[in-house]
């Protein structure tokens, strides 16, 4: 612990960071750019959501990191090391617990509070990105509000799939302004995104920092005749027995056998801890 | 009284108390009209103990400060100069500027940042008198319904927001209390 400066960073860093997620904050779902650090770990792998966190981190937080909602997967488990090493954090798998929940991919199931602060690790921050590749051109058509592309985006997915196909980093329109994307979430967790936590993402590859505050409108993109869905499997899971879960399908066998569990595995857990069983529950347990 | 007091006053421990600040200041500015303690500085006079810890906590070699009218002394200087590094510029181009509301209103010329960059924009930190949730009606990102807060001016807020994505965000600072009102808030006079 004493080999490293606290939550790693250098201070320089950690108040060049803090400047940004102040300016984030004062014009939500705005892409601030940042002088994004090498990290001890490589792009795709979280960094920008670990800049972040570092620079967030107190002495007296609770961490938890999760991956695709679980907290037992390798990025999670190699992040979640990574800040009790260099920041003697308490660390957590309970979300109730957590003052700072770092996040690659989910929203977790339970509601989130007024004292907790959600860190997302976005690998594309621009939502504008695929339709134009020049940063020149998507800063102007940010700056214009310029955003008549993404609905032919979306009405492109209607016109070939007879419905809007995008599943996750579902584009969204924060406090009436900004498009934002939020991250590659399953659209499943776009009406969660308005909250009472801090939202704060981080993409360190493209050099990128932006925020949701709490209570902010986030509006998922629609159509007035298709309006937006969220969708997830139709099952409940076959752990926990949770219906109103986002669930992960699990291939069993060769014979096509398959089974549906919850994704936030913390959910999952203390659902099964409170007694409630799904259709396989009996089977893991053996 | 050391006979240089501008080596005394900044952090006992830096990491840490610039940590504790942070998340001060964070709230404020993600939840408009709350109020919360941020201390560890000990900025000579004029400076509040809040307004002397959030220049500790955001600035450095890369940010520019302007000083507005008393709290433009020489320690004040010289104390931010050898905690921060922070060149003292004009209003114009500051990222940073501290003083009375009444001192800073002197100058209208503020950064506003771009339309493409609105980030690049100044941060006024504003000494009161009182700080309190009480006076002038607050809405927008951060705010379950309404907020309250005993804003300086009204007019002057409003015209700000109108500017919005453009615009500067403010930190009220009173003791060690601190809370902030970025461009995003709409303002309505009286409760």
């Amino acid at each position: 612990m004493s080999e490293y400066n606290f939550a790693y960073l250098d201070e320089q860093t950690k108040r060049m960071i803090r400047r940004a997620i102040l300016k984030g904050l004062a014009v939500p779902g705005y892409q601030v750019p940042f002088a994004s650090r090498e990290m001890p770990m490589p792009y795709g792998w979280g960094t920008g959501g670990v800049q972040v966190s570092a620079a967030t981190l107190t002495p007296d937080d609770t961490f938890k990191v999760i991956d695709q909602g679980a907290d037992d997967t390798t990025n999670a488990v190699s992040i979640r090391k990574f800040f009790e090493n260099t920041a003697g954090v308490v660390t957590t798998e309970e979300t109730e617990k957590a003052t700072v929940i770092q996040t690659r991919h989910r929203i977790p199931e339970a509601e989130l509070t007024e004292d907790q602060i959600l860190v997302y690790q976005v690998p594309i921050p621009e939502p504008l990105r695929f339709l134009e590749p020049r940063e020149t051109e998507t800063r102007k058509m940010h700056a214009l509000e310029e955003y008549g592309l993404m609905h032919v985006k979306l009405y492109e997915d209607i016109s070939q799939h007879g419905a809007i196909s995008t599943s996750y980093a579902y584009p969204v329109k924060v406090s009436g302004r900004y498009v934002m994307d939020p991250s590659p979430i399953p659209k499943f967790d776009n009406p969660k995104l308005e909250m009472d936590a801090i939202q704060l993402f981080g993409a360190g590859r493209e050099q990128r920092i932006y925020a949701v505050p709490p209570h902010t409108k986030v509006v998922s993109l629609d159509f007035e005749d298709y309006p937006f869905e969220a969708t997830k499997a139709d099952h409940p899971c076959d752990l926990c027995g949770a219906e109103d879960s986002y669930l992960d399908e699990v291939i069993m066998d060769d014979a096509g056998n398959r089974m549906f569990v919850c994704s936030d595995t913390d959910y999952c857990r203390s659902r099964r801890a409170a007694g409630h069983e799904g259709r396989l529950a009996k089977e893991d347990a053996a | 009284m050391s006979a240089h007091p501008q080596f005394s006053g900044g952090f006992a421990n830096a990491p840490i108390e610039a940590a504790h600040a942070f998340r001060a200041a964070m709230t404020v500015m993600a939840r408009p009209g709350e109020i919360r303690s941020i201390a560890g500085a000990r900025p000579p006079k004029p400076l509040s103990q809040a307004a002397g810890t959030l220049l500790l906590t955001l600035c450095d070699p890369d940010t520019r400060v302007f000083f507005a009218g008393a709290t433009d002394t020489a320690a004040v200087r010289q104390w931010l100069t050898f905690h921060t590094g922070a060149p003292i510029v004009e209003a114009s181009s500051a990222d940073f500027a501290v003083g009375t509301w009444a001192d800073l209103q002197r100058n209208s010329n503020y950064r506003i940042g771009t339309p493409e960059y609105p980030d690049r924009s100044a941060t006024l930190i504003v000494e009161c008198e009182t700080l309190a949730q009480n006076g002038t009606t607050l809405t927008g990102p951060g705010i379950r319904d309404r907020s309250q807060l005993s804003l300086p001016d009204v007019a002057v807020f409003q015209d700000n927001s109108a500017l919005y994505p453009l615009g500067c965000d403010f930190f009220f600072t009173c003791r060690d209390k601190v809370a902030a009102l970025p461009r995003s808030t709409q303002i309505t006079a009286g409760s």
